[in-house]
């Protein structure tokens, strides 16, 4: 379909409307906060509002992204990938290339700007695998605030060189013990910290997770990948990409990707959770194949949970992944059906780390593994005309270490 | 809405000029069994008003002293359900006593929202208190609740401004719930003045009772804040208490139900000096 059939869909027809005035995607999403954040998060909206519509702001974030991130990042045709699968012709978006090796940047540049014209003195965030904290503690750097990074415990055993490059960018890396000591449980001491610092503290939360407007917010920042592939694909290829495909914990590098395509009902998209141990085992983090609607962190989603709403705990091989919900916005497309969700387990996700490392030459992060690996099911029948994008969101530095150990390699 | 026994608690209290001692515990900390007795004991220690948590894998609003507290009920198997059983029990031999259920939506919401309102109703609880439901989201839980007769008890916090102060109490009843801090529960107490000035504010938008928490941890604190308020909402030190109790293995011990009956007594000869 062209743009020009796309933007004559009606809006009532549009999956790019929401969220509505509650900040709701259909059921999903909402403002689901004690009252201390409450007119916190109202604050935030209006503030975000404005900036939209500022061209100071938009200039400014542009001005980053360009000299600061190295963006665009590449469209990348995977001639070797595409050769091995002998089907669907491959492209990686360069993601990973970004200043501090993943997309997570994006969001953070955008929310920090927000936090300056805000006024706000102290930078708090959550981090899985270390990425976004890597990213947070980036940016607080570079605009001079003082950072304060939740992290469980678990995760800080699995991602030290994460941990180490935070605290030479200058934060300060809180453990989380409560709970499994991770992801989830980092966004419950994070939110714990704001509602104690309310008049000084913004929270730079990583994910399209979270109370309105977060789950709307961090996706705009991140739309930037959707934006420039259909750019760079449209220049190389003349057309728009047959299929998206991206990993999905949070959900923030997929929604990013799929956002601008959304309206284009010739591309197919699919987002890839965290299979773990496989979805017939209690060890995966796939909320939305394994899980129901929910409320928690500010927002109604699908979420892991036992019959009596308690949550339950993800298991992933990659730290990213861990978490047992998933964006709103996610939980309404698989709703609605314009995107399909599938998973790969931890075994495959690994498979796909060494193939793409071999053949590529580039050493992927065990996040968007799993999407290659979904990838690599799908492209030897498709065919040879088919594009396929998948959104190679992080690089797979941090996870050298964990990689050698699941491989029975001892690198000391 | 019809008198609850919460309007009527409130109501004697004033008549008295005294103030309501509003007592917190984790259903099913540290087992079922232990838990009932010490709801059971409460009256007797001067609670006027107990407050019944929900136990919930991630309390966001709270403190290490009652996230241990959940994470024990739900360990000693508490789920909402059993909840619900533990208030039917304590209803057995006492009719007056308020009883509101204080917790996060998302066990409400799984149970189901109209099966947990009749359930509830009929289980004898009086009121409600979902931290994670602003306003905002009254639809969801608040209305329903209203509608079947529940108190739906709101939290007023040092954030909600004059301009929102309307808005968060319009669907409120029963009382004020008023958080004397930004912050978790367990935090630091506020100054006295602080509340009382803060108290004042709640009350020129409403003529609800206004009951003070967080942060209470001594009989004079508690009868300092119970001086400029309705009342005051005691949780962390009780459950402190039970978690001193324990034994190695995290086992309710003998002293388990006395010491914490003999603070509450403690805290409510603190509010009654108020």
């Amino acid at each position: 379909m062209s743009e020009a059939t796309s933007e004559a869909n009606s809006k009532a027809n549009s999956y790019t409307t929401g969220p509505d005035e509650n900040g709701r995607f259909g059921i999903f999403g909402g403002r689901f906060v004690a009252e201390t954040l409450m007119p916190l998060i109202l604050d935030l909206e209006k503030a975000y509002g404005a900036a939209q519509q500022d061209p100071t702001f938009l200039d400014q974030l542009q001005d980053l992204q360009t000299h600061y991130v190295g963006r665009p990042s590449p469209l990348y045709f995977a001639e070797r990938l595409t050769e091995h699968y002998g089907g669907a012709k491959i492209y990686l978006k360069r993601d990973e290339l970004n200043h501090t090796g993943s997309h997570k940047i994006n969001n953070c540049l955008g929310q920090i700007l927000l936090a300056k014209r805000m006024g706000k003195r102290r930078i708090i965030a959550e981090t899985g695998a270390g990425q976004h904290g890597v990213a947070v503690a980036t940016v607080a750097a570079r605009f001079g605030l003082p950072c304060t990074v939740f992290m469980g415990a678990t995760d800080i055993e699995r991602q030290k060189p994460n941990v180490f490059r935070m605290k030479l960018l200058g934060a300060e890396i809180m453990p989380v013990t409560s709970g499994a000591g991770t992801l989830k449980d980092a966004m419950n001491e994070a939110l714990r910290d704001w509602v104690t610092n309310v008049d000084s503290t913004f929270y730079i939360i990583g994910t399209v997770a979270g109370p309105h407007p977060y789950p709307a917010m961090v996706r705009d920042f991140q739309s930037i990948i959707g934006k420039e592939t259909k750019e760079q694909m449209l220049e190389r290829e003349g057309r728009l990409p047959d299929t998206l495909c991206a990993c999905i914990g949070g959900g923030s590098n997929a929604m990013g990707l799929f956002y601008p395509f959304l309206d284009d009902e010739s591309v197919n998209i699919i987002g890839v959770e965290a299979g773990g141990h496989g979805l017939d085992t209690a060890e995966h983090a796939a909320s939305l194949a394994g899980g129901k609607p929910g409320v928690l962190h500010g927002n109604r989603t699908y979420l892991l949970q036992d019959d009596d709403g308690q949550i339950t705990e993800g298991h992933s091989i990659s730290a990213g992944l861990d978490y047992p919900g998933i964006g709103p916005e996610h939980a309404y497309l698989k709703d609605t059906g314009r995107v399909s969700y599938v998973s790969a387990t931890d075994k495959e996700a690994l498979e796909a780390f060494q193939l793409c490392t071999k053949l590529e030459g580039i050493i992927p992060a065990l996040e968007p593994s799993h999407a290659l690996s979904h990838v690599g099911k799908i492209a030897p029948d498709l065919p040879n005309d088919h594009l396929l994008v998948m959104n190679m969101c992080g690089r797979g530095d941090k996870d050298v270490f964990s990689v050698a150990e699941h491989l029975n390699v001892d690198i000391g | 809405m019809q008198q609850t026994r919460l309007d009527t608690i409130f109501k004697e209290l004033g008549a008295n000029k005294s103030k309501a001692f509003v007592a917190f515990i984790s259903a099913g900390d540290p087992d079922p069994e232990t838990s009932l007795k010490i709801m059971q004991g409460l009256p007797a220690a001067g609670a006027d008003i107990i407050e019944l948590g929900m136990p919930f894998t991630d309390p966001m609003a709270d403190g290490p002293s009652i996230q241990a507290s959940s994470q024990r009920a739900l360990k000693a198997g508490m789920t909402l359900k059993s909840t619900l059983d533990m208030v039917r029990q304590f209803r057995n031999d006492n009719d007056q006593t308020p009883i509101v259920l204080m917790g996060y939506y998302n066990p409400v919401y799984i149970y189901g929202v109209d099966a947990f309102i009749h359930d509830a109703k009929q289980a004898g609880v009086d009121g409600l208190i979902i931290v994670d439901l602003p306003p905002e989201e009254d639809d969801e839980l608040c209305i329903p609740a209203l509608n079947a007769g529940l108190n739906f008890i709101r939290l007023a916090t040092p954030t909600t401004d004059d301009a929102r102060l309307p808005d968060v109490l319009a669907n409120t009843s029963g009382f004020v719930y008023y958080v004397s801090i930004t912050g978790i529960t367990g935090s630091a107490s506020p100054e006295r003045h602080v509340v009382e000035e803060a108290v004042a504010r709640v009350k020129r938008h409403t003529d609800l009772p206004v009951a003070v928490g967080f942060g209470i941890r001594t009989a004079e604190q508690a009868q300092a804040i119970a001086s400029v308020a309705d009342g005051a909402v005691v949780g962390s030190v009780l459950v402190d208490i039970i978690t001193k109790s324990l034994d190695a293995q995290g086992r309710a011990s003998a002293e388990t139900v006395t010491e914490t009956l003999k603070k509450a007594q403690e805290l409510a000869e603190g509010v009654k000096r108020a």
